[in-house]
């Protein structure tokens, strides 16, 4: 069993044996969550140093990474195949980051505590499997997995609306995956293998469009699978019209999983979308860039708009994802160097900024029990670390220099004007827009007149701090220096545009 | 074959009949207590003639009793398959019947009768091993006489049963009057041959899909279904879902490659023997019957109501795979009944044990269940997802085996209705687990635990181990249903 194996079932290892622990033993529980989060952590960061920056991925085995690919239901040629290039390996990192900082989070869960970590740590297992699946079944697999853990943690610890939220999240999420599932199947009747001539799962093959069969190179057909592929990861992004489960999903949820959601689970929409829709289907990406720019500058303009109105923070931040990930979809709708790596740039920095902002609006939720933006005021007097350590986040969610979500949006749009002009400059129009909700946010809750009503309420704590502070420190290291990172993706995205 | 010389290929069968004589007069002496012993010789008698027709996996295979049935690889498949559903469904009954020990006989009578349907060659065979387990089941479904639903149960089946069995065999009287012929590979080579009039025939086939559509519970025959489901004893409800259920997707299937269609030159494909209507209606039907299934769950309360209806849904996508009528497709039926079997009796079986400790089947009953017994509301957890079809459980890839082999032969718009039906349907299987999760009420977060002494806890895990394994490594059971697409056509 390779490293990437380890990394991805470690946490599944760890429910296991959580699930034989006693429930009176909480210790013991969140010791080994956090010891399973943390050794797919220390794992993908070995990773990251023996990483082979040379290799580009995308539509060949041997230029993946830490590949493993094994027969697994030989009939039907499902196989376990999976690998990490440099599209996949910054989020495969920054899940296993994201994890472990979940669960240090979620630490004071209060009820059902063993059935909570072990939910988690299943959901853990099956995010890492998306991020590293190459054979489409296992990929559906672990993006289906990954509903039920999400079901039971937003309907058992979320908030009051909860049952609702749950369920409008599941629904949600199945209508795009049973589309994809139909899309999948297609392909699978459709795509063989070079060297068998049988089909194939192998979503390598499938990116050749010499396996394909001749139907497969209808036009019409290849629109109507891309379609529903879309439809699918358009779901999960959320992709304007499709967004209204999130503000439900994101406010209900705990903390964490809050953290989670935002971190990780909406990156797979983009994140599929370039790994599966981009290189099987390249001609139908182009033929539908203008559409996607479009969609997303209108997510961030309507996102960032729908933020400024919100009185409740969690749900402003829930927004501001919205808002965000646009630019994700922007930077990749171009088909330019620096839009697709501003794209997935903007994954990584934006699933550390709004995990921040998520932590922010926990911590704060936690000792005042309210959200209410207007209800605070002046807590810079009484929390003055937490009151600095929000701050940063939220300067860094604006895009201000010296934050990763700066160079990502930076990128985005110098990758996007030559291409788009207009979409570029209305997609500009939302940097205003955003900061104009984030300093009027910040200007409600820490500055002002102290609410006397909080005038003695404690600031951060340690293990608050704990879960804070790093993801301060990478955002302004990466900042500043973000080569490391974009080293990781560079030579994969710069070979994904060739090939599109 | 002859006769006599068919009897030595009849043994499963022989053994059965043998073995319900015998039970019978050993139940005469039992007295009070002992009773529970039938239910122990039901369950081992099932077991051995599962064994035997194991045994016959490899004979070569032929037409017994002159054409009256045949023994093919296909036939077999569906023996082992009902007589496991009897074993388990006998396992299931145990601590609720300790007394009614004709109940058992009865219900190694019905397997007689599914062994037979699995096989049958022959118009009349048709009609006599579907009256077999028809007329059983009425009785059983009927078992709680102090029960004014059961009753209830019992007089609608009838009637259904009644009914549809006599347009059923209206239609074989068409087919014999066009044919002349009442053995099935005799009416193929009259059909082949002959100029028979395509509307005749389609009429026909029509007054058969009535009979066999009410067995299968296919709309728009399937109004039985769930009060069927509600009244009967919960295990016989359990049973009803399955055997009969598979022993008639056999039956059905035997009459499309037969008398509807034959075997084509091209390897596990069937062409029609006349041209007719039947893949588009079949489709429809399908259609309607997976939507019809999953719009009336989402209103049920009762748990046996909701997984009738669900059990209607469920034979809408298996219809699918009639539509393609090809190798592909009967492997995904042979595939998903096994698949089912485990996920809707560990559901049953969790319904049946929870019952008198909750002391109902509404769905209020289960509020905070999964406080209360968590083993038994995570399992019921992970049936309901599995027959919503989530991953990496069973279901789901039984539905992967059913939408597969329609998307293979270009049903796409019938492929799409299919997944967004079973996307509708997870809101009803979601509800479960929401009324046994999320929802604790204040006053009755309180509610003392339940207990669930260790048989019922090993039964449980006998079904739920299958399903959630079956997710992860189905190899040997896909392998074991494609081999078994054996036919044989002959006299």
């Amino acid at each position: 069993m390779g490293l990437l194996s380890l990394a991805t079932f470690f946490p599944l290892f760890g429910m296991f044996i959580i699930l034989f622990i006693p429930k009176k033993n909480l210790l013991a529980i969140k010791v080994v969550a956090v010891v399973t989060t943390f050794i797919p952590l220390a794992l993908t960061s070995l990773m990251w140093l023996n990483y082979n920056y040379g290799l580009s991925g995308i539509n060949l085995e041997s230029q993946f990474q830490f590949v493993e690919h094994h027969a697994w239901i030989p009939a039907y040629h499902i196989e376990y195949f999976i690998g990490v290039d440099g599209l996949s390996f910054p989020m495969v990192w920054l899940t296993s980051l994201l994890d472990f900082i979940a669960i240090i989070a979620s630490w004071n869960i209060a009820k059902a505590q063993k059935g909570y970590f072990s939910l988690f740590l299943l959901l853990s297992t099956s995010m890492m499997g998306v991020f590293v699946s190459l054979d489409f079944f296992l990929f559906y697999v672990f993006w289906e997995l990954m509903l039920l853990p999400m079901y039971f943690l937003i309907g058992i610890w979320g908030g009051p609306r909860r049952e609702y939220a749950a369920i409008k999240f599941f629904i949600y999420t199945l209508v795009g995956s049973v589309l994809m599932l139909v899309a999948m199947l297609a392909l699978y009747f459709n795509v063989s293998d070079p060297i068998t001539g049988e089909h194939t799962f192998n979503m390598l093959y499938m990116m050749q469009q010499s396996n394909h069969s001749p139907w497969l190179s209808i036009f019409d057909v290849r629109l109507w699978i891309y379609i529903a592929l879309f439809i699918g990861f358009a779901i999960k992004v959320p992709i304007f019209p499709f967004h209204t489960w999130l503000p439900d999903a994101h406010v209900e949820a705990p903390t964490a999983i809050s953290v989670i959601l935002a971190g990780i689970l909406l990156k797979m929409g983009t994140y599929g979308i370039i790994r599966i829709s981009y290189p099987i289907f390249p001609d139908i990406a182009k033929y539908t860039s203008y559409a996607l720019a479009t969609l997303g500058v209108i997510n961030i303009l309507y996102g960032a708009f729908v933020a400024m109105a919100q009185t409740d923070l969690k749900k402003l931040v829930a927004y501001s994802s919205v808002s965000h990930m646009g630019f994700v979809l922007l930077g990749m709708a171009v088909f330019t160097s620096a839009g697709i790596n501003g794209a997935v740039f903007q994954m990584f920095s934006h699933g550390m900024i709004t995990a921040m902002l998520f932590l922010i609006v926990g911590v704060i939720y936690d000792r005042a029990h309210h959200r209410q933006i207007n209800g605070f005021g002046g807590l810079g007097v009484s929390m003055p670390i937490y009151s600095g350590i929000a701050s940063l986040a939220f300067f860094a969610a604006l895009g201000l220099p010296g934050f990763t979500g700066f160079i990502a949006e930076a990128l985005v749009f110098i990758g996007a004007f030559s291409v788009y002009k207009v979409l570029t400059i209305l997609a500009a129009l939302g940097i205003i827009v955003t900061a104009s909700y984030v300093l009027w946010t910040v200007q409600r809750v820490f500055l002002g007149k102290l609410n006397p009503k909080y005038a003695s309420i404690p600031d951060i704590s340690g293990r608050e701090l704990l879960t804070l502070v790093p993801l301060g420190i990478l955002t302004i290291l990466f900042g500043i220096y973000p080569l490391p990172v974009l080293n990781l993706m560079k030579v994969s995205l710069n070979y994904l545009i060739t090939i599109v | 074959m002859s006769n006599f010389a068919s009897l030595q290929y009849f043994v499963p069968e022989l053994f059965l009949t043998a073995a319900i004589l015998v039970i019978i007069v050993i139940d005469l002496m039992l007295k009070g207590d002992k009773k529970i012993i039938t239910g122990y010789l039901t369950a081992i008698t099932a077991l051995i003639a599962m064994l035997l027709a194991y045994h016959q996996y490899d004979f070569y295979p032929a037409a017994l009793f002159k054409g009256m049935i045949v023994l093919d690889s296909f036939a077999i498949f569906f023996k082992i398959v009902t007589a496991l559903a009897t074993v388990l469904v006998v396992l299931m009954s145990l601590p609720s019947f300790r007394k009614k020990s004709e109940y058992y006989i009865l219900m190694l009578v019905v397997t007689l009768g599914m062994f037979l349907m699995a096989e049958v060659n022959d118009l009349l065979m048709i009609l006599v091993s579907m009256e077999l387990v028809g007329i059983i089941s009425y009785v059983l479904a009927g078992f709680k006489k102090e029960d004014p639903k059961s009753t209830e149960a019992s007089l609608k089946y009838v009637l259904y049963g009644a009914t549809s069995t006599a347009v059923m065999a209206f239609g074989f009287s068409y087919i014999y009057g066009l044919t002349g012929h009442t053995n099935l590979f005799d009416i193929q080579q009259a059909l082949m041959t002959g100029h028979t009039n395509p509307l005749a025939l389609f009429v026909a086939f029509v007054l058969v899909l009535g009979g066999l559509g009410y067995k299968i519970a296919l709309v728009p025959f399937h109004f039985w279904v769930p009060d069927v489901y509600e009244g009967a004893p919960t295990p016989i409800t359990a049973f009803i879902a399955v055997g009969p259920k598979a022993a008639g997707f056999a039956l059905f299937a035997r009459f499309l490659v037969t008398v509807v269609a034959h075997p084509g030159s091209a390897e596990g494909t069937f062409v029609q023997n006349v041209a007719i209507h039947a893949p588009m209606l079949i489709a429809t039907l399908a259609v309607l019957t997976m939507t019809l299934g999953n719009l009336a769950a989402l209103q049920q309360k009762n748990l046996k109501r909701l997984l009738a209806y669900s059990a209607i849904a469920h034979v809408g996508y298996i219809m699918m795979a009639f539509v393609v009528l090809n190798r592909q497709g009967l492997g995904a039926i042979m595939f998903y009944v096994i698949v089912y079997m485990f996920m809707n009796f560990g559901a049953f079986w969790i319904i049946e044990m929870m019952a008198p400790k909750l002391g109902g089947e509404e769905m209020d009953d289960y509020k905070g269940l999964g406080y209360r017994a968590p083993y038994a509301a995570i399992s019921l957890a992970i049936f309901m997802f599995s027959l919503a079809g989530i991953p990496p459980l069973a279901g789901f890839i039984g539905k992967v085996y059913l939408f597969g082999a329609v998307i293979k032969e270009g049903w796409y718009i019938l492929a799409t209705i299919a997944v967004l039906n079973s996307a509708v349907s997870i809101y009803y299987y979601a509800y479960v687990s929401k009324v046994m999760f999320f929802e604790k009420n204040e006053d009755d977060a309180d509610l003392p635990a339940v207990h669930t002494n260790v048989y019922e806890k090993f039964m449980v895990a006998v079904f739920a181990l299958p399903t959630l394994v079956l997710g992860v490594y189905w190899s040997p059971v896909i392998k074991f249903a494609k081999n078994s697409i054996g036919f044989f056509f002959g006299r």
